[in-house]
């Protein structure tokens, strides 16, 4: 059995260290400390821990202004809203003028479960990469988060990073590195490309591990930056592929599927096909269950891949 | 009884005032489009602000011990503008460019790249909460500026205007200091007709600010209350001014004219302007 790790919980790991290294480090929070594990910055340093209640647009221009001031604000919530109720705040406080405002949002995509559509955000990713001087980052694992945390919080700038409820199989060692705008290619292969994020990369892996059952040749690719994007990497996997599967745990619509078409449209047509989700709310119910019923498995990707193999030219 | 000095010291602001006015027409008038009526509203506020009241250095614009300033009511500008080219901040020059094509002086303040703008703002609604974020992080530093917000009466109907009013009074925010330029006109009519917002100094109050209700083209009456931060320790109750002020002031044809909120002056218009302002 695979091991798992929080990544919310490793993000509030890694701002309690970057907090003890540099004390221009502030966090704010919008009543969700104990969901987003910023806990665990407010139990080590208080004074610059901000819970700013139940007002996200609020948070978000509070934010900017500690930035203005000389900080560098974490500042999160649950995705839905920091990214659905606080846009225009990101859009004219936080990304017009580049200040150094990291949005760390967590429960993203449909795993939050239970609670339904109103809290399951399947639209953060293309809201955040349609904003200029916006990047957008989704990590893969508990290990990989803490290294994109503290490149986020040394690289001046705007960030929208989206972590998870759901834990999540550990891929990487302890020490793996971070650079922004690289993907990175976990498993070699010749006949399709697997591009995933976050979540569905471990579900990736799995499907080219069936795959390889059927004789298929499956390249796994962990494409955590979303924006800006490994172009070179994505068209390397047109050239060297006979096609590309896309999965991510969001909207067909604007997030690492369509991307990923953006660049090859313009570059190198390939044959493409996006596992993800629906132009659709989905339902409440557990994780596994709505992965099933939305087509987010392992299966589901290995049978978009044959698919695509069989009908493409 | 005032002093000779002290009324010196008013006609002298009044002098600036004026030539903000002027500056705000030609500029408008050379952009021709623009915000004429918030921003002859908000010119003695701001002449307040950058010519007595705020500690500035225009040769220094990121000097650490200056007090800030956040024009949350971003389509006022020009006011904003002239203030900071009359105070050396740039070349007077330079206002000609407003609203024009790669110019540092954009529609709505982009602090990126005016000196002199703190904050870029435009979007009503959202200066409070960067004055407050301002406030906050000065203070973990032990810096003791004044944080200023300049606030439409129309923009209080914006929601997060309120959940930063309850931000500052909750953080104890002693050195936040915010502006209502009261005008009673919003684009699409009187304030009173579109939405009423009184009454609005019992609002603050029971949001727990301090408030002051003042004639906001009286320096007499302007100065003191804007003044009235720098004595506060640096946790202690927030301020609110509420300026009672008259859109489009200092011009007859503009005054408490709903339509020259978003308007730029005609030739004719801008020279009838410049004749009552004693510049033509």
């Amino acid at each position: 059995m695979t091991e798992t790790l929080g990544i919310r919980e490793a993000y509030g790991e890694a701002l309690v260290e970057l907090g003890r290294e540099n004390r221009d480090i502030v966090v704010l929070d919008a009543d969700l400390s104990g969901s987003t594990m910023t806990k665990l910055f407010a139990r080590d340093y208080p004074e610059r821990f901000f819970d700013m209640g139940v007002a996200e647009q609020d948070m978000v221009g509070t934010a900017a202004g500690l930035a203005l001031a000389g900080k560098t604000a974490f500042a999160s919530t649950f995705a839905v809203f920091a990214t659905g109720r606080a846009w225009e705040q990101i859009r004219q406080a936080v990304a017009y003028p580049q200040l150094n405002v990291k949005i760390v949002a967590s429960h993203g995509g449909v795993s939050v479960g239970e609670d339904g559509a109103s809290h399951q955000m399947t639209e953060d990713l293309a809201l955040m990469r349609a904003m200029p001087n916006m990047r957008v980052i989704v990590p893969a694992d508990a290990h990989e988060t803490r290294a994109i945390i503290r490149v986020v919080a040394e690289t001046p700038g705007p960030f929208y990073v989206r972590t998870s409820r759901m834990k999540f199989p550990v891929i990487y060692k302890p020490d793996v590195s971070f650079r922004i705008g690289r993907g990175d290619v976990l498993r070699p292969g010749s006949d399709v490309s697997i591009i995933a994020c976050g979540y569905m990369v471990h579900q990736a892996l799995q499907a080219a591990e069936s795959l390889q059952a059927g004789g298929i040749s499956a390249r796994v690719v962990n494409m955590p930056t979303l924006k800006p994007i490994d172009e070179g990497l994505i068209l390397a996997c047109a050239r060297e592929t006979k096609g590309i599967v896309t999965a991510e745990e969001h909207s067909i619509i604007g997030g690492l599927g369509s991307a990923v078409c953006e660049v090859l449209a313009e570059n190198r047509p390939a044959p493409v096909r996006r596992v993800g989700v629906r132009d659709q709310f989905c339902s409440s119910g557990t994780a596994a269950d709505l992965f099933k019923e939305y087509g987010l498995t392992a299966e589901d990707i290995a049978r978009t891949a044959e698919e695509m193999l069989r009908t493409s030219p | 009884m005032t002093t000779i000095k002290e009324e010196k010291r008013l006609e002298s602001l009044q002098d600036t005032a004026r030539n903000l006015r002027i500056r705000i027409l030609r500029m408008l008038h050379e952009s021709k489009s623009g915000h004429t009526g918030g921003s002859l509203s908000a010119a003695d506020i701001i002449t307040a602000l950058y010519f007595q009241v705020m500690r500035h250095r225009p040769e220094d614009p990121h000097w650490e011990g200056r007090d800030r300033f956040v024009l949350s009511k971003g389509h006022a500008a020009p006011a904003l503008y002239a203030a900071l080219a009359l105070s050396g901040y740039f070349e007077e020059g330079l206002l000609g460019t407003l609203r024009k094509v790669h110019s540092c002086l954009q529609g709505h303040p982009n602090a990126r790249c005016t000196p002199g703008v703190d904050a870029t703002s435009g979007s009503l609604g959202q200066g409070l909460s960067v004055a407050n974020g301002i406030a906050l992080g000065l203070r973990l530093d032990g810096n003791e500026a004044s944080v200023y917000a300049l606030l439409g009466d129309g923009e209080v109907q914006e929601g997060q205007v309120w959940e930063a009013a309850m931000t500052a009074a909750h953080r104890r925010l002693g050195k936040v200091l915010a502006i209502v330029d009261n005008n009673g006109l919003q684009i699409d009519g009187f304030v009173k007709d579109v939405k009423g917002i009184e009454p609005l100094a019992d609002k603050w109050r029971s949001f727990g600010w301090d408030v002051r209700v003042v004639d906001g083209h009286d320096f007499g009456s302007l100065l003191p209350a804007l003044e009235s931060v720098k004595g506060k320790p640096l946790v202690d109750t927030p301020t609110m001014v509420i300026a009672r002020t008259v859109k489009g002031k200092g011009v007859s044809i503009f005054e408490n004219q709903a339509k020259y909120h978003g308007v730029a002056p005609s030739d004719d218009e801008l020279s009838r302007a410049l004749q009552e302002l004693g510049a033509a």
